[in-house]
């Protein structure tokens, strides 16, 4: 290698850690600001380590941001939503894969149309539909309306997986004897079980974030995202305790992305098409 | 609506191309042939949940948008006119604005940016590259809200920016609000939080894309004694069209429905300085009680995106033909 293509790497480098060093410089700041000492007095400038790393913000950002409550939300309209939306995408797009009916092209492509439609076209009716069943400020408002999002990807997202599936597999589990129903679990979600996890770990991550439905359908019953925001509104004077607050929510998400890198890379690459 | 087909189509050529171009092949023709009506069984589930709670209200929000309509008392007809409004309506025209201005930030800045590295970085092997895409994925794994919280800080009076600027000699650039309160700068101020959570997004794609790229047609160019400036625009970008196309339109709907840090970061204001349209549709059903309003302003908003969503996607496949 010779002195110049040397030079070239090394400016390519620098140019990538400069790339990675505004990517986290305002996540390590607010780490660093939320071990300041609390108090409206207190002004951690960014740039230096705290006098005293009080771990305790943590604590008292915790309870008087109420956390555990809008934790339990979260985790609980997670715990429905991500396997009900996996489960109707992996049965229908298993559908529109391998199966020949009338109106095929034109349900998918209703279900595709998902994708682009925003909350907003939408957010006005439901809002008195789901008051009308009596779901107001309930964890059932959050699980129905974010499954009912979520299959528009699922199904495109599974449909693609299941094409890619060869044929003889399909044959193969005919001659067995197999019927559609036996095919798609015995055969065709074993074969794709790296995209339905891909699946499951996106759908996660759309239920973790979601703020617009919770802010608009609970009061009671926040989820995270929208308990911090609640609790930010209410603490703007002490940036110690609202950036605990920030890190405390980003904490599930950022486990699950250290655990699913590669899921979460190949399914946001090739397929966040709600971004 | 007898767009919504073109656009339906858009969408499905956006991902299928992409689909292929990760390979996975459309096999459409080399389905098991039999035509098979307990299809019906294995989508209606996900169908039933879907059309009820997705299009069922989009043709309740059409009707709710003919009304003038406070949420409580009975409404009046009002015909087409908080449709027109769009166009006499200053709150409306001014939320557009703003959203075309932080086009600039969420997708003109990070796409831009993305090539020019992709392309520096296109003529190198890079070691380590995953570790370098885990960081510059951070910005948008993140939960929105606790980023925007992160960035509200930022911007404070006394928040990093503040004081970096201060130790630099540049202390009267500071406004006194800080900068998500100032006029001036709190639109441009969420504008680069969107340029930051989407730049690292651009860059990791537009790389993988690149890596797609035979080495063979770098070779060729500069067999061909192209400088860098050819070969970008005659190997490295053509390469990316679908790149570009999934990104392009990905960022403008993504824009167009700008929401959570608006609410977190400005609640629309100073005054109404960073008012977008989705926050118009949230402010007029909640706060303002212009219930009908807001949904004319809901379905705007949809239609619009069908329409950029088309439009991009047409001009984008024409650039492919044409290459």
């Amino acid at each position: 290698m010779n002195t110049s293509s040397r030079t070239t790497v090394i400016a390519n480098y620098v140019l990538l850690t400069i790339c990675a060093l505004v990517a986290i410089y305002p996540l390590v700041g607010v780490f660093l600001a939320s071990l300041y000492p609390s108090g409206p007095t207190s002004a951690p400038s960014g740039f230096a380590l705290p006098p005293t790393f009080e771990w305790h913000n943590y604590v008292t950002a915790w309870q008087q941001g109420k956390f555990a409550s809008s934790f339990r939300t979260s985790f609980i309209v997670a715990a429905a939503m991500v396997p009900a939306s996996v489960i109707l995408s992996v049965i229908a797009g298993y559908a529109f894969a391998t199966m020949r009916f009338r109106g095929s092209k034109v349900i998918f492509y209703l279900f595709i149309l998902g994708l682009i439609i925003p909350t907003e076209a939408t957010i006005v009716p439901l809002y008195y539909d789901v008051r009308a069943m009596g779901l107001l400020d309930t964890y059932w408002a959050l699980i129905i309306l974010e499954t009912s999002g979520e299959v528009a990807f699922g199904i495109f997202w599974m449909r693609a997986a299941f094409l890619a599936a060869p044929k003889s597999l399909l044959e193969a589990a005919r001659i067995d004897g197999a019927n559609s129903w036996q095919t798609l679990w015995r055969v065709m979600v074993p074969f794709a079980r790296p995209a339905i996890l891909t699946l499951t770990v996106l759908c996660f991550a759309d239920s973790w974030d979601e703020f617009f439905l919770a802010l608009v359908f609970t009061i009671n019953h926040m989820t995270a995202p929208a308990g911090l925001a609640s609790f930010s509104g209410r603490y703007t004077q002490d940036v110690a305790l609202v950036s605990a607050g920030a890190v405390i929510v980003a904490i599930p998400i950022l486990i699950v992305f250290i655990f699913f890198q590669r899921e979460f890379l190949r399914g946001m690459l090739t397929g966040a098409v709600k971004g | 609506m007898d767009i919504s087909p073109n656009v339906v189509q858009g969408a499905v050529s956006t991902v299928g191309k992409r689909a292929r171009r990760w390979g996975k092949q459309d096999k459409r023709e080399r389905l098991p042939g039999e035509a098979r009506r307990i299809a019906y069984l294995y989508i209606a589930p996900a169908f039933i949940l879907y059309a009820a709670f997705n299009l069922w209200p989009l043709v309740q929000g059409a009707n709710i948008s003919l009304f003038h309509w406070d949420g409580v008392s009975e409404g009046t007809w009002a015909g087409l006119s908080n449709y027109t409004d769009f166009f006499t309506d200053p709150l409306i025209r001014e939320g557009y604005v703003h959203v075309l201005q932080l086009m600039v930030f969420y997708a003109v800045l990070p796409i831009a940016l993305g090539l020019f590295l992709a392309a520096l970085l296109s003529r190198i092997r890079i070691r380590g590259l995953t570790a370098f895409r885990l960081l510059l994925f951070l910005p948008l794994v993140i939960t929105d809200v606790a980023t925007a919280v992160a960035w509200t800080w930022v911007y404070d009076v006394d928040g990093p920016l503040s004081t970096f600027l201060r130790a630099v000699g540049l202390g009267r650039l500071v406004p006194a609000q800080g900068w998500l309160g100032d006029f001036n700068t709190a639109l441009p101020a969420v504008g680069v939080f969107g340029l930051w959570g989407a730049f690292g997004f651009c860059l990791i794609l537009f790389l993988a894309g690149v890596m797609k790229i035979p080495a063979s047609l770098y070779e060729a160019a500069r067999v061909d004694g192209a400088n860098a400036i050819h070969e970008f625009f005659a190997v490295t970008l053509p390469g990316l069209r679908y790149e570009l196309q999934v990104v392009v339109v990905l960022s403008v709907i993504d824009t167009l429905g700008t929401f959570d840090e608006i609410y977190v970061m400005t609640s629309g204001g100073p005054g109404t300085a960073t008012s977008v349209p989705a926050y118009l549709v949230w402010r007029r059903m909640f706060q303002t009680s212009q219930v009908g309003s807001a949904a004319a302003l809901g379905i705007t908003l949809m239609l619009i995106i069908f329409a950029v969503t088309w439009a991009i996607n047409k001009l984008m496949d024409r650039w492919s033909e044409d290459e």
